[in-house]
């Protein structure tokens, strides 16, 4: 009992502190996470910074310097038409990781909004559930590569050959892959739902729409938030399939996944060339994937503060 | 428990129509031309008749009809007449791929064994595997099997497919020349020379696909596991004085393989479509290739008739999913 007072008065006397400190101590703890962290860390900033100091143009043909190896002017080699092997993984990089990290954005949104709705109102819960079913039941791989294939010609010429693959690519992915998060939001949202406060905030004649945004949006964070990493490793490795089915950007145009598909012919040759980029988008998925399950365990308060 | 299958089956109905309905609208709105690789050379009024043997003068509706009456009722009843040597079909025309020029049902037949061979072996290989890692690996929490066995299987699930299959074939195909890093599917196994060389050129596919496969199921299992390994009527197994061969083996895994048993019948509908990349690196004509292929040509009835496949297979596996978590966990009650 003693023991009890004195904790309270304890934690009185402690400054007020942000959960999000409790949760970063968590996730400290992660050892796995905190490496990848560190490395997803440095990956982006070597492809947001890195085109900076490593001005050689992703694009610039220099046709007598083709096929060298690592070494001298160009650290990683060049490929068949004497482009900087460095500067192009760099770039493919960059385009990469924004398609992973645009798609996944509107991914999470659809998911949100659809497993929010769904489980707010109930009288839309029905229809939205069954559209969730409905899209798990789709053969993804199969309807992604036609959906891109049937639509690049018309969309590139409408916004341009990247622009437009972009677009199209990063729709693809977002609205075949919010079916998970649209679940576990609305499972939530089914539990938020009963909790006093909700009810308390009713009784003062909360809107709902403020409702949503205010009471229930914050406290299902967490679980999207581990949906987000999840869902931006998906959607590079989708977006670096596509493209090494040479479905993706086009070919003058670096993403990993094409720097891969473009070495693929020569790899008896220059492995290294398949090599590298390959490193790159698994150390990338493989980094967000720790990081993800690290925000779990400390997103997890079952988990958090033992 | 029948009244949830027969309702299940019941909505399944109406979905796969949707489902193919989905499809054909997307092809539809599809800007290329099947004709777009005849040579130039090809007189406009001759083309015009091409298109009138291809069907395409009709109106969409129709010819959607169409393609659900050859699917449903022209191959169906085609397929029964070639086992009872009856005349159902007769006068029906069948589903004609437009890149093949014969019937598409012909050519997937053809193909599935390659699949089923390759993709099926790696998905079994995968979940033998996995099984008893995931097992050891839970029971062993912390030690170093487990972080060894959860690294490999992180690493497994997030080094894409086409990239573990590349590297393979540079060390083992190209360095050390092993085994073969082209799939040779006129290969007849006749005796054991030839039987060793399918074996050789299966290897490599079936490890890249398995240790895909291994590594999402081991996740699951040990999981699983994990859950279950917590538990009060494991205590109080322990208490009874049962060996500890017997609380793992009998108690924990029977509970635990409930859950892992859905995930891998849910998995398996991939084997048929999924392996789409694996296919493409060692040049495996299956399924998958076939689709891509037939994406490339603007072969749309290959198309609409293959994704539809993979639909029903994803649709009735779902199903059997559901039924089966119903069957072998009897605190679960869909009625």
């Amino acid at each position: 009992m003693t023991d009890l007072a004195a904790r309270k008065v304890d934690q009185a006397l402690k400054p007020p502190r942000n959960q999000w400190w409790d949760v970063w101590d968590q996730f400290k703890t992660h050892k796995g996470a905190l490496v990848g962290l560190f490395i997803f860390t440095t990956i982006l900033l070597a492809v947001t910074v890195g085109p900076w100091i490593w001005s050689i143009d992703a694009t610039y043909v220099d046709i007598r310097a083709r096929n060298q190896g690592p070494g001298g002017a160009h650290p990683f080699g060049t490929d068949q038409l004497g482009r900087d092997l460095l500067a192009r993984l760099m770039a493919g990089g960059k385009v990469s990781i924004a398609v992973g990290m645009t798609a996944m954005l509107l991914s999470l949104f659809l998911g949100t909004l659809i497993g929010v709705v769904a489980g707010f109102f109930k009288r839309a819960e029905g229809l939205l559930m069954g559209l969730t079913d409905l899209f798990l039941s789709l053969p993804l791989l199969p309807l992604l590569l036609l959906m891109v294939t049937l639509f690049r010609e018309p969309l590139s010429q409408r916004f341009g050959p990247e622009t437009g693959i972009f677009f199209l690519i990063v729709f693809a992915i977002g609205v075949t892959s919010w079916m998970q998060t649209a679940r576990i939001v609305r499972g939530e949202v089914l539990a938020l739902k009963e909790r006093e406060y909700v009810l308390a905030a009713r009784s003062i004649g909360t809107p709902s729409r403020r409702m949503v945004l205010r009471h229930i949006l914050p406290n299902v964070m967490s679980p999207i938030m581990v949906s987000a990493t999840l869902g931006i490793a998906n959607a590079i490795i989708t977006e670096s399939a596509l493209s090494f089915l040479g479905l993706g950007f086009p070919p003058d145009f670096p993403t990993w996944g094409r720097i891969l598909f473009d070495a693929v012919d020569q790899m008896q040759l220059y492995p290294i060339r398949v090599i590298l980029p390959g490193v790159a988008i698994s150390l990338t998925v493989l980094s967000v994937n720790y990081i993800g399950d690290g925000l779990r365990d400390a997103l997890d308060p079952r988990i958090r503060g033992r | 428990m029948l009244t949830y299958t027969f309702r299940r089956l019941l909505i399944a109905i109406p979905t796969l129509l949707f489902i193919s309905l989905v499809i054909f609208i997307l092809l539809e709105m599809a800007p290329g031309d099947p004709l777009a690789d005849q040579p130039l050379t090809v007189p406009p009024e001759v083309r015009e008749k091409m298109r009138i043997a291809l069907g395409l003068d009709q109106p969409a509706y129709i010819r959607y009809l169409l393609w659900l009456k050859q699917f449903f009722w022209t191959e169906p009843t085609h397929v029964l007449d070639g086992w009872l040597g009856t005349s159902f079909s007769e006068g029906g025309q069948r589903i004609i791929s437009w890149q093949f020029r014969s019937p598409a049902m012909d050519v997937i037949w053809q193909r599935l064994p390659q699949t089923l061979w390759v993709v099926g072996l790696a998905y079994l290989v995968g979940v033998i595997i996995a099984i008893p890692i995931g097992i050891v690996s839970a029971y062993k929490q912390y030690s170093w099997f487990d972080q060894i066995g959860t690294f490999v299987s992180m690493v497994g699930f997030s080094v894409p497919t086409f990239f573990t299959g590349v590297v393979l074939i540079i060390v083992f195909a190209v360095k050390l020349q092993w085994f073969p890093s082209i799939y040779d599917t006129t290969l007849k196994v006749t005796d054991a020379a030839s039987f060793w060389k399918q074996v050789k050129q299966m290897i490599m596919p079936v490890t890249v696909l398995a240790l895909f496969n291994a590594s999402q199921i081991s996740r699951f299992m040990r999981a699983s596991m994990l859950d279950n390994l917590g538990q009060d009527y494991v205590r109080t197994a322990r208490a009874k004085g049962m060996s500890e061969k017997v609380v793992v083996l009998k108690h924990v895994l029977r509970n635990s393989l409930i859950p892992v048993i859905t995930v891998i019948a849910l998995g398996i509908p991939t084997i048929f479509g999924g392996a789409i990349i694996t296919e493409q690196v060692f040049k495996v004509n299956g399924l998958g290739q076939l689709l891509i292929v037939a994406i490339y040509a603007n072969d749309l009835p290959m198309v609409q008739t293959l994704t539809f496949m993979f639909a029903a297979l994803t649709v009735l596996f779902n199903l059997i999913a559901d039924i089966l978590y119903g069957v072998l966990d009897p605190r679960i009650r869909y009625d």
